[in-house]
Parts: C-alpha cells; sequence; structure tokens
C-alpha cells in the first residue's frame, strides 16, 4: 500500500498505534484524539503517549470517566467534520457506550441518509492473558459484528496495527478497532509459562514510517498449507501457528484482521483448497463470532468439506482470574481440534 | 455484631402520583406562578454562582394584560414578534394537518407539539445560521420558525417518493441538515451529548458555532444527560441545554423523573453551569431568554441550561390517549395558558394584531397545510402512492455498500 520500499522502524504494537495516531494527527487537521488517561499521561497502555506534547490540548485531550460521553460527544464531532480517533481503556468498558454505538454511531449515515455521518474510531484493548480478570480480559468482537453500519477490525501484529489504524481513521464509517492486549508487547504463542518474545525478534515488528494503509476487509494468508484451514484473529493468529507446528498438522492459517468487512473469498478459497476448518477465537463460544464463520463456510463449502467445521473458543463462562489459563483457548486445545479435524473420515 | 433489635417502623417505598387523576378536578394549586417581570437580569458574564436563583424562578414577560414587563422585555421589532406569532399558528397548523393525515391512514404515526409552539420558535429565531439544533421529536417549531418547506416535512411523514430520508426513517424524526436540524433519534437523550461533542469541535475549530440540545423532562433520568451535563461543565463548549418540562412522559406526570425533589435547571448548579428557568409559554421570555443563553455561549462564557416549564397539552403521540392517566381538560387549567392565546393579546395590546387578522390568519394557514399536503400526497402517502423502493433499504448502511449486503440484495432480486 505505499509506493517505494520504504524506511522502517521496529515497534511494538503500542508503538505501531501511537505512531498511526501521530501520523493522522499530523495529516489531518480534523483527527482528534481523546479518552481516559489519554491526554497528558498517554493512556494506562501507552498507546497515545507523547501526542498532547506534539499536538497541543485542542486535539488530544482526558476525557472523564464516562464510555458514553467518550462515544456520544465523538459522534457530534463527527457530525461536526472531525475525525475523532476515542480509547476506551478496556473493550470490557464499552457497554455504557454501546447504546451510542450501536443505535447513534452505526446508524447516523442511514437514518439522516448521509447528511450526517460518523467517521470515528473507537480503540478498545481486547482480549485475555493478563490476569485481567472479568472485567479486563473479555473480547466483545461478535457484539459489534451483529450491527449494522458498523466495521469492526482487530489486527495481530504491529505492522497490520499500525496499517489498519490509518484505514480505519481515514473510513468514512464507524471503526471498533480492538486491540489484543496480550499481543501489545510481543506475539504470544499460548505459553503463557514460557518468556516473553519481543515484538523486535518478529518480522511483523519492522514498520514502515510515515503513512501506508492496510485496508479494511482484507484478510491475511499468514502461513500456507494443505490440509486445514483455520480461521483466527488477534491473539489466535500465533496460537494458531504454535498448534499447527507442534501437531506437525499443514495447516492454512488466515488472519482476518477484518471481521466486518469480512474478506469470505479468500476463507472460501483456502476451505475449498484445504477441506477442513478449524475457527479459534477467545471469545466465548455460543453465539460467538466463530458461528458466523462456520454457517459462512458451511453454506460456501458444504460439498468440499471432509470434516465438520470445529470451533474452539472460551467456555461460555465469565472470564475467570485464577483459571484464566484453563480458560484461555491454548495450542493444546487447538491441536486437539485439529487431530479431530484429520481424523474425521 | 448486628444489633438484634429495634423500634423502626417497617419503610414504605415512595411513589410519586400526579395531585389528580382522571374524573378528578384539574388543579395546579401547587404550582407558584411568579409575576411577569420579576426576574432580574444579569450580564451574559455572570458567574453561575451568583445567578443560582435563576433555575428555581421563573422568568416571565408577558403579564396577564399582555404587557410585556421588566428587564428581559426584549426590545423586539414589530415585525419580528409579528413573525413569532405567525410561526406558532403555522407550527398548530401544521400539527392539525398531519393529525388529520394519520387518522386517514396517510402515515402510522404522528407527534404534536400543542401547547408548546413558543418554545422552538422563539428558540430558532434567536439562533444563527450554522448553528446546530439536536431537537427530540417534538421540536418541529424549529423547522417550522425559519420557513423550511413544509412539504419536505410531509414527504418524510408520509415516506413518499420525495422523502428525502428515503422511507428508513419512523415519521417526525427528521433529519435537515442545513437547516440546523439534526436527525433525530428514537433512543432518549442520546442526542444531548452529542450536542455537546458538536459544541466541543466548534471550540476546538475556533469556530463561533453554537449547539442547541433538546431533551424532555421524563429523558433528564436518562444516564447520557448526566453524561453531557458533565462533559458541558468539564470542556464549557458553546452548547445550550434546553429541558422542556412539559410535565408528562407519555403516562408518566414528572414527579417520576424526580421534579418532586427539584427542578430540572437547579440539576445544573451541581455541575457548576447556570441555568434558567423559564415559563415556556411566554414566546417574549423564550426569545429573550434564549438569545441571553445564545450570546453567553457564542462569547464563549460557556454552557447554560434553560428549563422550559410548559404543559404538553395534547396526547404523547398518535399512539397514546391520555383521558387514560389525567383529567381530560386539565390543559385548560395550566395557569401558564396558551402561546398563542397570549402571544395575540400581547400584539393586539400593542396594536399589532386583531381578532380579525387572527382569524384570517388561521384560515390562511389551514389553507397553506391543507395544499402542501395535498402536493406532498401527489408523491404517495406511506400505503398508496410512490415511494422509496425496497432496494434503497440497503444504502446508506455503509459509504459504500460492502460485498455482503450486495449479496443480500442480490437474494432479494432486486
Amino acid at each position: 500500500m505505499f509506493d517505494d520500499k520504504p524506511e522502517t522502524t521496529r515497534m511494538n504494537m503500542i508503538q505501531a498505534i501511537r505512531d498511526a495516531q501521530d501520523v493522522m494527527l499530523g495529516k489531518d487537521d480534523n483527527v482528534v484524539v481523546y479518552g481516559q488517561d489519554v491526554g497528558y499521561f498517554g493512556g494506562v497502555f501507552r498507546c497515545t503517549e507523547g501526542l498532547q506534547a506534539k499536538y497541543g490540548t485542542q486535539r488530544v485531550f482526558d476525557a472523564p470517566i464516562s464510555e458514553s460521553g467518550i462515544v456520544g460527544s465523538a459522534i457530534g464531532m463527527g457530525a461536526y467534520g472531525l475525525r475523532p480517533c476515542v480509547e476506551v481503556q478496556f473493550a470490557d468498558y464499552m457497554f455504557p457506550a454501546y447504546d451510542q454505538i450501536t443505535q447513534e454511531a452505526a446508524r447516523l449515515r442511514y437514518r439522516s441518509n448521509g447528511q450526517f455521518t460518523a467517521p470515528l474510531v473507537i480503540r478498545m484493548p481486547t482480549g485475555g492473558g493478563i490476569f485481567g480478570g472479568q472485567t479486563h480480559s473479555q473480547s466483545p468482537e461478535s457484539l459489534f459484528t451483529h450491527v449494522s453500519g458498523l466495521k469492526t477490525v482487530i489486527p495481530s501484529n504491529p505492522y497490520d496495527a499500525k496499517g489498519l489504524l490509518i484505514a480505519s481513521i481515514e473510513d468514512d464509517d464507524p471503526v471498533i478497532f480492538l486491540e489484543p492486549k496480550r499481543l501489545y508487547n510481543g506475539p504470544f504463542d499460548g505459553h503463557h509459562d514460557k518468556p516473553v518474545v519481543p515484538w523486535s525478534k518478529h518480522p511483523k515488528g519492522e514498520v514502515p514510517t510515515g503513512h501506508y494503509t492496510v485496508p479494511l476487509g482484507k484478510a491475511d494468508i499468514v502461513r500456507e498449507g494443505k490440509d486445514v484451514t483455520i480461521l483466527a484473529y488477534g491473539t489466535m493468529v500465533f496460537v494458531a501457528e504454535t498448534a499447527a507446528t507442534e501437531t506437525g498438522i499443514d495447516a492454512e492459517i488466515i488472519d482476518l484482521r477484518s471481521l466486518l468487512p469480512l474478506d469470505i473469498e479468500t476463507i472460501v478459497e483456502s476451505v475449498r483448497k484445504t477441506g477442513r476448518c478449524v475457527i479459534v477465537h477467545e471469545a466465548t463460544l455460543t453465539s460467538g463470532f466463530g458461528a458466523e464463520l462456520s454457517a459462512q463456510v458451511q453454506e460456501e463449502c458444504f460439498y468440499h468439506l471432509e470434516a465438520p467445521v470445529m470451533r474452539v473458543a472460551g467456555w461460555d463462562t465469565p472470564y475467570p482470574h485464577a483459571q484464566e489459563w484453563h480458560y484461555f483457548p491454548g495450542p493444546a486445545r487447538v491441536g486437539e481440534a485439529l487431530k479431530s479435524v484429520m481424523e474425521a473420515i | 455484631m448486628a444489633r438484634e433489635e429495634n423500634d423502626y417502623a417497617p419503610l414504605k417505598l415512595h411513589v410519586p402520583e400526579p395531585p389528580v387523576r382522571p374524573g378528578d378536578t384539574p388543579t395546579f394549586d401547587k404550582f407558584v406562578v411568579p409575576e411577569a417581570g420579576s426576574v432580574r437580569k444579569p450580564p451574559i458574564d455572570t458567574d453561575f454562582d451568583q445567578i443560582r436563583d435563576l433555575g428555581f424562578d421563573i422568568i416571565r414577560v408577558l403579564d396577564d394584560e399582555g404587557k410585556a414587563v421588566g428587564p428581559w422585555a426584549e426590545d423586539i421589532s414589530d415585525d419580528q414578534l409579528e413573525a413569532g406569532l405567525r410561526a406558532m399558528m403555522r407550527t398548530r397548523a401544521f400539527d392539525e394537518r398531519m393529525l388529520k393525515a394519520q387518522r386517514q391512514g396517510k402515515t402510522s404515526f404522528y407527534i404534536q407539539c400543542t401547547g408548546e409552539e413558543a418554545i422552538a420558535t422563539g428558540h430558532q429565531m434567536a439562533l444563527a445560521q450554522g448553528d446546530m439544533n439536536f431537537p427530540t421529536y417534538r421540536q418541529q417549531g424549529l423547522l417550522i420558525a425559519q420557513d423550511w418547506p413544509v412539504t419536505k416535512m410531509m414527504n418524510q411523514i408520509y415516506s413518499n417518493e420525495q422523502d428525502e430520508l428515503r422511507g428508513r426513517q419512523l415519521p417526525v424524526l427528521y433529519s435537515f441538515k442545513e437547516a440546523g436540524f439534526f436527525t433525530v433519534s428514537g433512543n432518549l437523550s442520546t442526542q444531548y451529548i452529542q450536542a455537546v461533542g458538536w459544541a466541543m469541535a466548534s471550540a476546538i475549530k475556533g469556530d463561533t458555532k453554537v449547539a442547541s440540545a433538546w431533551i424532555g423532562d421524563g429523558a433528564t433520568a436518562e444516564g447520557d444527560f448526566h453524561t453531557a451535563l458533565v462533559f458541558a461543565s468539564v470542556y464549557k463548549p458553546p452548547v445550550i441545554l434546553n429541558v422542556v418540562d412539559n410535565q408528562w412522559a407519555i403516562s408518566s406526570f414528572h414527579g417520576i423523573a424526580g421534579a418532586e425533589s427539584s427542578t430540572f435547571a437547579e440539576r445544573a448548579h451541581g455541575y457548576g453551569l447556570p441555568s434558567l428557568r423559564v415559563d415556556g409559554n411566554d414566546w417574549v421570555a423564550v426569545y429573550a431568554a434564549s438569545l441571553w443563553a445564545i450570546e453567553r455561549a457564542r462569547r464563549g462564557h460557556g454552557p447554560t441550561m434553560i428549563e422550559w416549564v410548559t404543559y404538553r397539552a395534547g396526547a404523547h403521540s398518535t399512539s397514546d390517549d391520555p383521558s387514560k392517566y389525567r383529567p381530560k381538560t386539565e390543559h385548560e387549567a395550566w395557569p401558564l395558558g396558551d402561546p398563542i392565546k397570549r402571544m395575540k393579546q400581547h400584539l393586539i395590546a400593542k396594536d399589532l394584531w386583531s381578532e380579525e387578522r387572527h382569524t384570517q390568519a388561521e384560515a390562511q394557514y389551514a389553507d397553506e397545510m391543507r395544499e402542501a399536503a395535498i402536493e406532498a400526497e401527489s408523491h404517495g402517502t406511506l400505503h398508496d402512492g410512490p415511494g422509496p423502493s425496497a432496494a434503497e433499504m440497503f444504502e446508506q448502511v455503509y459509504k459504500d455498500v460492502p460485498p455482503h449486503l450486495r449479496r443480500q440484495r442480490q437474494k432479494m432480486g432486486i
């Protein structure tokens, strides 16, 4: 998405997200960035560090602890002509804003026939793996994909995070930008007892400087294979890679990157090739996004399937604290699913 | 260790009840009507702490004889006064026509603003081009007061082929950006914080545009009311926070929204925001108070809440029957009277108007609305004649129709 071979810098996901906002604040006067602890301090995860000092308090500022207020005011700003990029401190905290997100931001364009739009990005750290307990670990993506008018994006690495966030800020529709917090500092393979590998040791930690985009609605085949297709996003991309390596199964792994719009073509092409599909997500199983993926895969690939479509997901319980690693769908559980689809028929 | 015995009487939940119910004689004997002209008018840059009394009192200008008295009696031109009366009369004529259309089955739903015409019309005339209202469904007067084409409003009500919202939105939930009229939501109170955000944007961009937020007494119970006040208090953007206390939220009197315990205007004080409490049936008071607050906002002195004290004389909507929960004639007992009658009396007292001219104007506006309705109906009504196509259902969900919606549209065979 850029012309010449760009200069690159080693970044973790936090730096990449900050850099995307830096690029857009510099490029477009209508971009504003705010949220709880976002201004002077630079965010609890440091994703906006230094931006207020660089762009001033009129462009980057702190907001009250009020998700409904953050999103509601951003909708008003969007209607005025700004492009707010706001932070909800944890995805778990977005529920007070759910009315504003789903009934307002998502529908402004529709109900006004395009007179008013909400070109905003709502960033929120998502997922578990950090001993955050019930209210700092949830993955609410399907609560957004179920709503018409929203786009839902979830990157799995610094390169995609920056490119997708720039594309999201430039998008004229509201985008929910989910940041897998377990991936902020390094690609996590699901083995929580092993030391953290930093992004500086991963090729996707090589991030171009300046402006580039990763288009919304385009999946990425991160590992080619012929036996089974794994559909994953966010933290689960690396867990899936680990499971494939550990089981020795020749899995093709698709990082969805955008859940809506969904790159169904890439998915269908892969599943028709492999004949098997395992879907992995951290969110609870029932009515999770995996259910949607499973339905679409069987609708489009039924006659190519050699095994039932399997889902590996968080159990249908609240996200527990001490039992975190029993809840988390790690490489062992993904590996079991891979083996079971390979054994079918 | 817990105490084992006590002599406390059993508690009882306090559930507020209006003073009268159907069959009772209407009364407002507990409602104190301050004398017109008795409330002071401070300079627009006065600190909120110095004007707390204005959140309890009621600013009134027109007295019982129809004379404009006191410090809020603006120097309003004769033309402006007449325009105010005419805007209210047109609003009422519009409502009457559309109620009739709904009863005739030409649309599914309508909401009238009978008895509240002064508030939206007077406020709109104090706003400037480029300002933005974030209305509820009962502020049609904002459009009518600026001579916005009523056929455009009717086209929306009929969801016909000329409907600018392409049939996607419930009747009366208009959107007219050009008219400074934000898309109305059916979810109450969401627009209140959005208006604050819009005003924040005006300040961020170094503009001088003002946002005007609207909410009813009932919806002040929603979280977004509080949220809006917090943001208004923190960032002090140029926003007017209107609360229309028309006493009734469908069947719940305003006591169920806390009106027994405090005025709505008073609630602003807890946030360090100034507020005015105004006779909403007094067009001159509405106009003067609006000018004051709008000028205050535009000069950078921050938000003002205005509580408009009024009474919902009609049903909540065409789906409502108020005789089930309040005396049928209660609106006749309302001490602040009818805004049109009061303005008419004022103009007659000033020798600007007469009974004959009034009757003539009533006929003129009934004709105007009938003709506008005929014109709108020639483009279809909800169940008859041309209307937006089914395919348009799939448009404007996103800027561009995404592949999954294209596939669904194709599945419909359109």
